[in-house]
């Protein structure tokens, strides 16, 4: 441990991630992990950080954090206005924090989750191979408080800083390609035709187990109970009131209602910053 | 030998098959073949192996098709019945269901610890949290419905039935499976400072053990 991170404002939700656990899932263990990976990973190379360095994921109103050491932080993924001791500071590319100065990442401006990357990481101990916090099963560090204390990793090495990064926009309409499957035949062939033809939108109880959608109904073929059955992520499960829910990062890893298709998962990091009622189209894919 | 034809290959997006089987019996053997072709070196690279009721999940396969058409070639062996490892969880048949259960099944609440105890299960899969094991080996004639309102806290430690199934809830959480006794010390069913942290893995054998005594 070479530093330290207070939390002074902890935010509706901020969660330590990175690219999640694999291979445990026959044990009940979800993937988690950070939902909009390609923020992550670019905030963590904009830092000379390993693509595997854990960080901050902040939810709709950021966090507000003051390091015991300098540090070389990234705001990025959602926009959102950052200041250093109130002083307005730059969004999305490497910028200075002084030992003992608050860092604050405000509420988002379009998105939802924005990242907040440390030189050297948050070096919380890893929980089977990962430091990622997973709502789900509880593992990883617990949703952070006002007044928690994190410890930071080693910088790797100085990083360039550049003055501009490719950080796309959080979308305004979500469309997420869809390949149907496996439960596709508990449908009807009009339940299908709806998925790829109706709009939904991104449904407000929506959370990092599944984004929840609001639209028309998908009907099922018959009313049987499907046996408990193995989960991936993107998976468009659809419970009894026929409103598909798309599987996030920390989905369970099995479940009992149809999965009616499965949406690719380069799609799923736009799906992440879909703000509550994104209009949704699934698209063949 | 399970026979190839009475194996159904779905497709699960980019890079997963749902592999599905006839019954309960045929997933335990087709999940045993999967674990030995992979140790064995014949399986091709695969990031999760996910057991279910009647399905085995592929995750994380680089050329899905490919291997389907390989898995439809297969012969698989049933599985030997003494596969896997064997657990002995002590059980205090107390839970709140007893008398529910027992009523069910058309015996005294004695005669739930006798017959319940008289098994030897396995866990035929995992989910719900993270070292909860859902154990087949219940005949079908003792199989009971869930709860109509589930519980907002079942105890950690709780030893519970619904449907085909048998469990042990590891930690404390709502549930809606009728609870029949209490395992006295759940914490090693999962405990992160093992190599291994869950007890009970898919396959594994599982036999309650009635305490006798005052609760």
């Amino acid at each position: 441990m070479t530093g330290k991170l207070t939390v002074v404002r902890a935010g509706a939700l901020t969660t330590v991630q990175d690219r999640g656990r694999r291979g445990h899932a026959h044990l009940g263990v979800p993937r988690s992990g950070a939902l909009d990976a390609p923020a992550m990973s670019l905030a963590n190379r904009l830092l000379g950080n390993a693509p595997d360095a854990a960080v901050l994921e902040t939810t709709l109103t950021g966090c507000a954090l003051r390091p015991d050491r300098s540090v070389t932080v990234v705001v990025g993924g959602a926009p959102c206005p950052v200041t250093v001791d109130g002083r307005p500071a730059s969004w999305g590319v490497p910028i200075r924090v002084p030992a003992g100065a608050v860092l604050n990442a405000g509420g988002v401006t379009a998105g939802v989750r924005s990242y907040v990357a440390v030189a050297g990481g948050i070096a919380v101990d890893p929980v089977l191979g990962s430091r990622a916090t997973d709502l789900l099963s509880g593992l990883g560090p617990a949703p952070l408080r006002d007044g928690d204390v994190l410890p930071l990793g080693a910088p790797a090495r100085r990083p360039a800083l550049p003055d501009s990064a490719p950080w796309p926009a959080p979308p305004t309409e979500l469309t997420l390609p869809l390949r149907l499957g496996p439960r596709a035949d508990w449908f009807t062939p009009a339940a299908l035709s709806t998925l790829t033809s109706a709009t939904y939108r991104v449904s407000q109880h929506s959370n990092r187990i599944g984004l929840r959608t609001e639209g028309p109904a998908l009907e099922r073929v018959s009313a049987g109970e499907l046996p408990s059955e193995g989960m991936v992520l993107g998976a468009v499960q659809v419970p009894p009131d026929g409103r598909p829910v798309v599987f996030l990062h920390d989905h369970p890893t099995t479940g009992g209602y149809p999965v009616i298709g499965v949406v690719t998962e380069a799609a799923l990091a736009a799906a992440a910053q879909a703000a509550a009622g994104t209009p949704i189209r699934f698209t063949p894919g | 030998m399970t026979r190839s034809r009475s194996v159904e290959v779905r497709p699960a997006g980019r890079h997963a098959l749902l592999v599905e089987l006839p019954d309960a019996e045929h997933t335990a053997a087709f999940h045993a073949e999967l674990l030995r072709r992979r140790s064995a070196g014949t399986l091709p690279p695969v990031e999760e192996i996910v057991p279910g009721a009647r399905t085995v999940l592929l995750d994380g396969v680089t050329h899905p098709e490919e291997l389907a058409r390989r898995i439809a070639g297969w012969e698989v062996p049933a599985r030997a019945p003494d596969a896997g490892g064997l657990v002995e969880i002590p059980v205090r048949y107390d839970g709140p269901d007893l008398g529910r259960v027992a009523a069910l099944w058309g015996v005294g609440a004695d005669e739930v610890a006798a017959r319940h105890s008289s098994y030897t299960y396995r866990v035929a899969f995992c989910g719900f949290a993270p070292g909860f094991g859902y154990f087949t080996g219940l005949p079908a004639e003792l199989h009971v419905p869930r709860r109509d309102t589930p519980r907002t806290r079942v105890p950690a430690g709780a030893v519970a039935l619904a449907g085909p199934y048998s469990a042990v809830y590891p930690r404390a959480t709502p549930g809606g499976w009728q609870l029949i006794g209490t395992m006295s010390d759940p914490a090693p069913l999962w405990d992160l400072g093992r190599e291994e942290p869950a007890l009970l893995t898919p396959g594994t054998r599982v036999r309650f053990v009635a305490e006798t005594g005052t609760p």
